[in-house]
């Protein structure tokens, strides 16, 4: 859920059901792109997996930033996992070799 | 760093920060009191006075990102993973210890139990022994689901201590049984016109006719005492086991357990020689320094093993030592380390960790559009 301006799409805050996993690493990519000027995150209450994101922007409609920095974070997420299996297979590879 | 005048400063290319800033920004300095540095510089604009971009581009990220594996056997790993930042590796530990689903016993159907272990106790015992099965065979039981083969599995334990025997038998967890056609205690209904009656699940085919069953038999982690019994003791029960994740009960997390630790980096900034280099060796209880021989009788003190390094700070701990060795931590290089249950290898955890990442992406992205 979005709260902000209907006039000035820049700043907003935007209300989603997760906790510290997604939050600080969606901070992490927010604040890595060049159009946002101010980002943060914080969690109302403990008790309820609710956390509010803020995110200002340069001009850019923060939404679109905020989806863009998903998407950034997807991106890493895939290399991540494609460098981790092939280092894995080579991993087996070497010691497979060596075992023989 | 010495205090070198404005002008003599060296001149540097263009897209580099001056050295003492890359110190700050990739270092955390353990110093004896505390750490310093410990926050990342994440803002792109950071460094915008100085003319670099501090933004994330994501070919340079794919170009010096790097994995490497250091250990991997079926029930743990130890790798690097380089380039990463903190929140990142922070959301993949976090995910492994709750987010990642299993298959643990929830449900206990007692019929009998004479032993001095009380039933709810026997059941949280019950809870916590591993299930080695691929959890991503099953799916998730609601409360209006009826428990069918696609989403429990169901273990039977019978066993009696005979008043002949004379000594206490201990029930292990390799005597529980699997039953792959489901439950065998009949529902209590009022009429038994009915030529199949109905059990507590609803199993319409046997487990074992599943492919990936045919040879291999669910079992659980065995060796794990459950109870002990003593001459004349039975227990007899039936366990549904169905799939969940560490969030809602510590039972469903897949890992022992999942941690990081940033690489240690020892530096000595200036000649240890002799006498001090013994003791450096010497005060070390890792043995991260050695002593390399100079020729001419010169002794002189060398980083061997900056990885086993605890920052125990001993190095440091007497007055004066502290100019000569500087404890450092590489702050985008995680030393991780995964310890299965058995569920599932380390290494596919670690993935589907990841995939669990992505799929959080994608449900907010749909939640924005």
């Amino acid at each position: 859920m979005e709260h902000g301006s209907y006039k000035d799409q820049s700043a907003s805050t935007f209300s989603l059901a997760e906790d510290h996993t997604l939050a600080n690493a969606l901070r992490f990519t927010l604040n890595q792109d060049p159009r946002v000027s101010v980002c943060g995150y914080s969690i109302p209450h403990p008790s309820e997996a609710r956390v509010n994101i803020r995110v200002q922007t340069t001009g850019d409609p923060a939404k679109e930033v905020l989806k863009d920095s998903c998407q950034d974070l997807m991106m890493i997420c895939q290399h991540v996992r494609s460098t981790f299996d092939q280092a894995v297979a080579d991993f087996k590879n070497n010691n497979g070799s060596e075992s023989e | 760093m010495p205090k070198v005048p404005l002008w003599d400063l060296p001149e540097l290319p263009q897209n580099q920060l001056p050295l003492h800033l890359q110190l700050q920004k990739t270092r955390v300095s353990c110093n004896n009191d505390a750490p310093t540095n410990t926050e990342n510089v994440t803002y792109s604009g950071a460094y915008a006075a100085l003319g670099i971009d501090n933004s994330l581009r994501l070919d340079e990220f794919r170009n010096n990102f790097k994995v490497k594996v250091i250990k991997l056997n079926e029930e743990d790993m130890e790798f690097d993973l380089i380039g990463i930042d903190a929140s990142i590796a922070n959301a993949f530990r976090r995910i492994l210890i709750s987010e990642l689903p299993t298959m643990a016993i929830e449900k206990v159907l007692v019929a009998n139990s004479s032993s001095v272990v009380q039933d709810e106790v026997l059941a949280h015992r019950l809870g916590l022994i591993p299930i080695k099965v691929d959890p991503r065979l099953f799916d998730y039981m609601s409360e209006n689901d009826v428990p069918n083969e696609k989403n429990s599995i169901v273990f039977k334990l019978h066993v009696k201590c005979e008043r002949k025997s004379g000594e206490r038998l201990t029930v292990y967890s390799h005597d529980l049984e699997w039953l792959p056609s489901g439950s065998e205690y009949v529902l209590p209904t009022e009429n038994s016109s009915e030529s199949k009656p109905k059990t507590y699940t609803s199993f319409t085919s046997s487990q074992v006719s599943l492919p990936e069953f045919e040879n291999n038999p669910i079992t659980v982690t065995p060796g794990i005492i459950i109870s002990k019994l003593a001459p004349g003791q039975e227990i007899e029960l039936e366990a549904h086991a169905v799939k969940g994740v560490g969030k809602t009960h510590a039972k469903w997390s897949p890992v022992a357990t999942a941690w990081y630790r940033m690489l240690p980096e020892v530096v000595l900034l200036q000649d240890i020689e002799d006498d001090d280099a013994q003791k450096l060796v010497n005060k070390c209880p890792v043995n991260v320094f050695d002593i390399e021989d100079m020729g001419k009788g010169v002794k002189r003190a060398t980083v061997a093993r900056p990885r086993a390094c605890t920052l125990c700070r001993e190095c440091i701990r007497e007055p004066g030592w502290e100019e000569k060795v500087a404890l450092r931590r590489v702050k985008d290089h995680f030393i991780f380390t995964i310890e299965s249950t058995g569920a599932l290898p380390p290494e596919v955890l670690f993935t589907e960790a990841v995939k669990i990442l992505e799929d959080k992406c994608e449900s907010v992205i749909t939640e924005l559009s």
